[in-house]
């Protein structure tokens, strides 16, 4: 019960993560490995605005996100649109954005390791045990877990309630066709790509109420977000979120029973096990 | 075989016999500087002979490595050590063959996240052992010096070189070789492209683990966070397609610069090797794409054209 829990709540976040990553590369095309490190650079927003003002990580959420969401937007309009442009086939866009963005991600961790140095960083807020069913969970993941939820919520209304997010899931669907019915594909994708930087620092910076993170630790949460998009198929939302908690319990479960030091081997034996059984992705549909 | 071929043949086995001389006029540094480039030499080489026709990006070579350096630091005390390189190739390509028929059935980008973790994933269960076993780190001492692991590598180098070459010139090669410029006109062609692919990836899973095996002795002590170091993967990944993939020399072309870079960088800012790591990738992808060897293709077209017209 307790892990069941315990895995549920690091799933919610791990949800809101993946769903920035989801946005990136089932919407905007853009396979980014640079993603964990926008993660990281979220967490490292609401650790300084807490050990220096006191700032609730809850409230650095709204500062983080707009300076990652207009990153994010340079950096697709500038570094990654002349790769889409050149790109003959979509396999070479992948090969390039690939080596593109795991060349930003090497240097993002460069300029962090400068500026911030190398400690493993983390502090304290609300770390306080709350009860529920007869067990004690830390309030920082509730309400790290809370937050998700809602921000996935909006982000779930955008997409389905508003024409700009109706715009974006064609794009998913069929970015050639998308275009032949007056959506702005190129503007759309950078918003999107924008937008999923954003919710992924939002996500880094609830993360880091509750997990230590260093400059280096991004690629982890980029491969655990890719595994989830992944496993949830990918531009589908529902499966993400599904996904997730899945893989939050089963990191959980494997820390406790076997041994901490064993969470990406459990979401490797996942993917793994998707990779042969399902590779459309666990609700998607088989396509041939 | 035709007349340029032998030349070729003979060229390369030349230049290979005058790197296997560099013991007996160098230093010590200097030979630490050959060992590092024989070793990414081969490296990179065996990781072109599958990523340059199938543009998959693999990340493994850390995980294969590393695997190596085990095999040499538990096997030492048991086995003799010539045999331990042979068993470690096989341990390597049997690993490869199991990720790729895994991950190359499908689209590549599931191989490269697959390859990134590995080394990680493999280094997890590792120290997962030696938690339950209780047993730290390994030792391997031997009486194998520098000089030893070095004329080791040129002769792995020259066998991956003829692998290379071998390849090119078989059916393989051929199948290799249409499925890289398109792969749905190679299936229409009846080539298995997954078996392809995974007999390819292979040939470096094999090489990256023997070089691990035969480096193992250099670190005298072994323990998975120096076993399996992440950024040798991108290292060789850079090199190679610094160099270019086009040509089975082209990654060397590659190793030997960007070994003095490294070895410049780290010695006096080592904090910003990841950032030097980031800048390469991007040159790579913005000024360099087909690598130098792509330069000096198109340098010689336009020296051509040029006859040409006058």
């Amino acid at each position: 019960m307790d892990i069941l829990f315990t895995g549920l709540l690091l799933g919610g976040t791990y949800a809101l993560i993946a769903m920035g990553l989801n946005l990136q590369y089932g919407m905007a095309r853009i396979m980014n490995l640079a993603n964990g490190e926008v993660l990281v650079a979220g967490g490292f927003g609401a650790f300084w605005f807490w050990t220096t003002s006191q700032v609730s990580p809850l409230l650095t959420v709204f500062v983080v996100a707009p300076l990652a969401f207009a990153l994010n937007w340079l950096i697709y309009v500038v570094i990654l649109r002349p790769l889409v442009k050149r790109a003959k086939s979509r396999g070479q866009l992948e090969t390039d954005a690939i080596l593109t963005t795991f060349g930003l991600s090497f240097v993002a961790v460069g300029v962090m390791l400068a500026v911030f140095g190398g400690d493993y960083f983390s502090y304290s807020y609300l770390a306080r045990p709350v009860h529920f069913v007869g067990d004690t969970y830390g309030l920082n993941r509730v309400v790290a877990f809370v937050s998700a939820v809602i921000l996935c919520g909006a982000l779930w209304l955008w997409l389905y309630n508003s024409r700009a997010g109706m715009s974006v899931r064609a794009i998913a669907v069929a970015p050639d066709s998308a275009r032949l019915v007056g959506i702005n594909v190129p503007r759309l994708s950078a918003l999107a790509f924008a937008l999923g930087g954003a919710i992924t620092a939002m996500g880094g910076a609830l993360v880091s109420m509750f997990l230590t993170l260093d400059a280096s630790t991004g690629v982890i949460f980029t491969l655990k977000a890719l595994i989830i998009v992944i496993m949830g198929g990918v531009g589908d939302i529902r499966g993400t979120v599904v996904a997730a908690l899945l893989l939050g319990v089963l990191e959980t479960f494997v820390a406790r029973i076997i041994d901490p030091g064993l969470t990406l081997a459990a979401a490797y034996l996942l993917f793994v096990l998707i990779l042969l059984l399902r590779p459309q992705g666990l609700l998607g549909k088989s396509r041939s | 075989m035709t007349r340029t071929e032998i030349q070729q043949v003979a060229l390369a086995a030349a230049l290979l016999a005058a790197a296997a001389c560099l013991p007996f006029v160098s230093d010590a540094y200097l030979l630490s500087i050959g060992v590092t480039i024989a070793m990414y030499t081969v490296l990179a080489t065996s990781w072109a002979l599958f990523s340059g026709p199938t543009h998959y990006i693999s990340l493994a070579t850390a995980a294969f490595f590393g695997i190596g350096t085990y095999v040499t630091g538990m096997g030492i005390e048991h086995l003799p050590y010539w045999l331990l390189l042979p068993i470690a190739g096989l341990i390597g390509a049997v690993l490869a063959a199991l990720v790729g028929i895994a991950t190359l059935r499908l689209s590549g980008v599931y191989f490269v996240i697959f390859t990134l973790g590995l080394a990680e994933l493999v280094r997890q269960i590792i120290t997962w052992f030696q938690n339950i076993s209780g047993q730290k780190g390994l030792y391997v001492l031997t009486a194998i010096t520098e000089e030893h692991i070095y004329w080791q590598l040129v002769g792995l180098a020259a066998l991956v070189f003829l692998t290379g070459w071998a390849i090119w010139r078989s059916r393989l090669g051929f199948a290799v070789r249409i499925l890289g410029d398109d792969e749905e006109v190679a299936r229409h062609a009846g080539i298995n492209t997954a078996r392809v692919k995974v007999l390819l990836f292979m040939v470096p899973g094999a090489v990256a683990a023997i070089t691990g095996a035969i480096l193992a002795p250099r670190y005298v002590y072994i323990e998975p966070s120096i076993a399996f170091t992440p950024m040798l993967s991108f290292q060789v990944v850079i090199m190679a397609l610094l160099g270019g993939t086009g040509r089975l020399w082209g990654p060397i072309v590659g190793v030997i610069p960007f070994t003095f870079l490294w070895e410049a960088i780290s010695g006096t800012f080592p904090n910003q090797t990841t950032l030097l790591l980031g800048l390469s990738f991007l040159v790579i992808v913005y000024l360099l794409p087909k690598g130098f060897v792509g330069l000096m293709q198109s340098a010689r077209n336009r020296v051509n054209r040029r006859e040409g017209f006058a």
